[in-house]
C-alpha cells in the first residue's frame, strides 16, 4: 500500500479577493516523481507555498506525512527549492557552508561534507554565495535542500536561467535521488523536454487541477494538446517512450 | 588634560560602559536589519521616540526616567511598522515613513502644548552620552544581555529569515515570533542610541556599523563580530576625541563610524588595484 505524504483536499486560495486556486485535491505517494505544469500565474507556486504553510488558504485541507499542516513539526522532512533565487542580495554575507549549514538549524551532521562533495561545490565551501554564479549557487541552494536528506524535495522552476549542462547535471542528481534513495520529488517546470523524460505522474494546473495522473495517460489526453501544442506533443511523448524502453532493457539510466 | 585624568571621572566611566554597550546592541540588531532593507527603521523609530520623550515630559515625568517612559510607546510603533510592512500592501520604507512622520508631528504638537520647545526636548534631539544615568546604564546591561541571549539561541533562524523569509517559514521557522523580537529589541536599541547620538543620529548607529562590515566581504558570523568591534571602537574613540577636543560626543561618534567606513572603503579599493 503506497505512503501517502502529501494529501491535498478542496484547496482553495484568493489573493486580494480574486481566485488563485480553485478547489483543488490530490495526492502525492512515497517515491513519486511529480511534474506540475501549467501557464504562467496558473497557480502554481502559490499550491506549493500553501503546501509549506507560507501561505494560508481559504479553504480546503493539507495533510503532511499524515499529520495536518497546523500540527506537522518534522520540516527537516522537506527540502524546498524556491524560485526566485535571482533576488538574492548579490553582498549578502553568507558562506557556501552556511547556507547548506542553514538547512540544519545547528544540528550536527556527519552528511555536510558528504552533501558538498555530492554537488561538486566543495572547493566553493568558503566562497560567498553572491560570488558565484547562478548555476554554482542553484548548486548551493539544492545542497541546503538535501542536507537533512529529506524525504521529500519540492523544486519550483529550479533550472531557469541554468545552461544545458548543468541543467542535465540537476536533473540527473534529482533522478539519481529518485530512484536510488526513494525520495519523492515535487518538480514545478516550464522545461517541457524534462517533463517526461523524469516525472512519472503529472498534474497539469491552471487554477484548478486540468489534468492529473500519469505521463503516459496525459499523453493521450485532450489537456496535453492544449498545453503543448500538437507539435510538441509528438516530440515530448516520444522521447518519453524512449526512456520507458531505456528502463526495460536493463541499460543504465542517463543520470 | 591628560587621557588618564579622563577616566576618573565618574560620568565618563558610565558613558564609556553605557556607549560600548549600546554599541554592541545597536550593531549586531543592525546587520539583520540593514540586510532586510530596514536600514531606516532606526529614523523612524527615533522620531516616536521624540514624540514620546514630547508626550513624557509633558506629562511631567522626571527627565531622570524619560528614556524608560519613552519605551512602550517606541515599542508599539516598532510593532506597528512590522504589521505594516507584512501587509505587503505598504512597502517597508513607506511603513517606516508612516510611523516617523506621526511621531515627529506628535512631537511638534506636543512641544507646543507644552509652551514651547524646551531644553530637554532639545537635548534628546542631539544626545548627550555623557548624561547618561545609573537607570540607563542598568537598562542598556539587562537590553545587552537580551540582546545577545537572542543573537545566539535564534542564531540560525535569525540567519534564515534575513538571507529568505520564505525560505525560513518553508523550514518551520516561526518568522512572525522571531520579528516581533527582532523589531521590539530594536526599538529599545533606539531610544538607548537616543541617549548616545541623539534623535538625529540614532540610525546611524544602526546602519554604519553594519554596512562597515559589509564592506570586508566575510562570512555571516564574522560580519556580525566585525560589526560590534567596529561599533565599540567607534564608541571609545569618539568620546574620547570629543572630550579632549571639547566636541559634542555624539556628533564625534558617527563621525568615527563614518571614518571606519571610509577606511574599509578605500584599504579595499586600494587592494583591488594592487591584483
Amino acid at each position: 500500500m503506497p505512503v501517502n505524504l502529501i494529501s491535498v483536499n478542496d484547496l482553495t486560495f484568493c489573493y486580494n479577493g480574486l481566485e488563485i486556486l480553485s478547489d483543488i485535491s490530490f495526492t502525492v505517494n512515497k517515491g513519486d516523481y511529480l511534474g506540475i505544469v501549467g501557464p504562467n500565474g496558473s497557480g502554481k507556486s502559490t499550491l506549493i507555498k500553501n503546501i509549506l504553510g507560507i501561505l494560508k488558504p481559504q479553504k480546503g485541507r493539507i495533510n503532511l506525512f499524515g499529520q495536518t499542516l497546523n500540527t506537522f513539526r518534522k520540516w527537516d522532512k522537506i527540502g524546498y527549492l524556491p524560485q526566485r533565487l535571482s533576488a538574492l542580495n548579490s553582498h549578502f554575507p553568507a558562506t557556501v557552508k552556511e547556507i547548506v549549514q542553514l538547512g540544519l538549524r545547528g544540528k550536527k551532521t556527519p552528511y555536510l561534507k558528504q552533501n558538498l562533495e555530492f554537488m561538486g561545490i566543495e572547493h566553493l565551501s568558503s566562497r560567498l554565495i553572491g560570488e558565484l554564479s547562478y548555476g554554482e549557487q542553484q548548486l548551493t541552494m539544492l545542497a541546503r535542500a538535501l542536507v537533512n536528506q529529506p524525504d521529500l524535495l519540492i523544486f519550483d522552476e529550479p533550472t531557469t536561467a541554468l545552461d544545458p549542462e548543468t541543467r542535465e547535471r540537476f536533473y540527473g542528481i534529482t533522478e539519481k535521488l529518485n530512484h536510488q534513495s526513494g525520495t519523492t520529488i515535487i518538480l514545478i517546470t516550464h522545461d517541457t523536454g524534462v517533463i517526461g523524460k523524469y516525472a512519472h505522474n503529472l498534474l497539469y494546473l491552471d487554477k484548478k487541477i486540468i489534468f492529473s495522473g500519469t505521463f503516459k495517460d496525459f499523453c493521450n489526453s485532450p489537456a496535453m494538446t492544449g498545453f503543448f501544442g500538437p507539435a510538441s506533443q509528438h516530440m515530448i511523448c516520444h522521447q518519453h517512450t524512449e526512456s520507458d524502453e531505456v528502463i526495460a532493457n536493463g541499460t543504465k539510466h542517463n543520470i | 588634560m591628560e587621557l588618564s585624568t579622563i577616566f576618573n571621572y565618574g560620568f565618563v566611566q558610565r558613558a564609556i560602559m553605557a556607549g560600548i554597550l549600546i554599541a554592541a546592541i545597536s550593531s549586531l540588531l543592525g546587520v539583520f536589519l540593514v540586510l532586510r532593507r530596514f536600514s531606516l527603521i532606526g529614523d523612524g523609530l527615533a522620531h516616536i521616540t521624540f514624540g514620546s520623550v514630547a508626550v513624557v515630559l509633558l506629562i511631567g515625568i522626571s527627565p531622570f526616567y524619560v528614556t524608560l517612559a519613552a519605551l512602550p510607546i517606541v515599542m508599539i510603533s516598532s510593532l506597528v511598522i512590522l504589521k505594516l510592512t507584512s501587509t505587503k500592501r505598504i512597502q517597508s520604507d513607506a511603513a517606516i515613513g508612516i510611523v516617523s512622520s506621526i511621531g515627529i508631528a506628535a512631537g511638534i504638537i506636543l512641544a507646543s502644548l507644552s509652551g514651547g520647545y524646551n531644553v530637554d526636548l532639545f537635548s534628546y534631539l542631539f544626545g548627550n552620552i555623557l548624561t547618561v544615568n545609573q537607570t540607563e546604564l542598568i537598562l542598556a546591561f539587562i537590553v545587552f544581555l537580551l540582546v545577545v541571549a537572542t543573537v545566539v539561541f535564534f542564531y540560525h533562524d535569525l540567519f534564515a529569515i534575513t538571507f529568505d523569509e520564505e525560505l525560513a517559514r518553508s523550514m518551520g521557522i516561526k518568522t512572525k515570533t522571531i520579528n516581533v523580537i527582532l523589531f521590539l529589541l530594536t526599538a529599545v536599541a533606539a531610544v538607548l542610541a537616543m541617549k548616545v547620538a541623539g534623535i538625529m543620529l540614532v540610525s546611524a548607529m544602526l546602519i554604519l556599523p553594519p554596512l562597515t562590515a559589509l564592506q570586508l566581504s566575510i562570512s555571516f558570523k564574522m560580519t556580525l563580530i566585525a560589526s560590534l568591534i567596529f561599533s565599540v571602537l567607534s564608541v571609545i574613540c569618539g568620546i574620547i576625541i570629543s572630550f579632549l577636543l571639547n566636541l559634542p560626543a555624539g556628533g564625534t561618534i558617527v563621525m568615527m563610524n563614518v571614518v571606519f567606513l571610509f577606511l574599509v572603503f578605500g584599504v579595499k579599493k586600494i587592494l583591488a588595484l594592487q591584483r
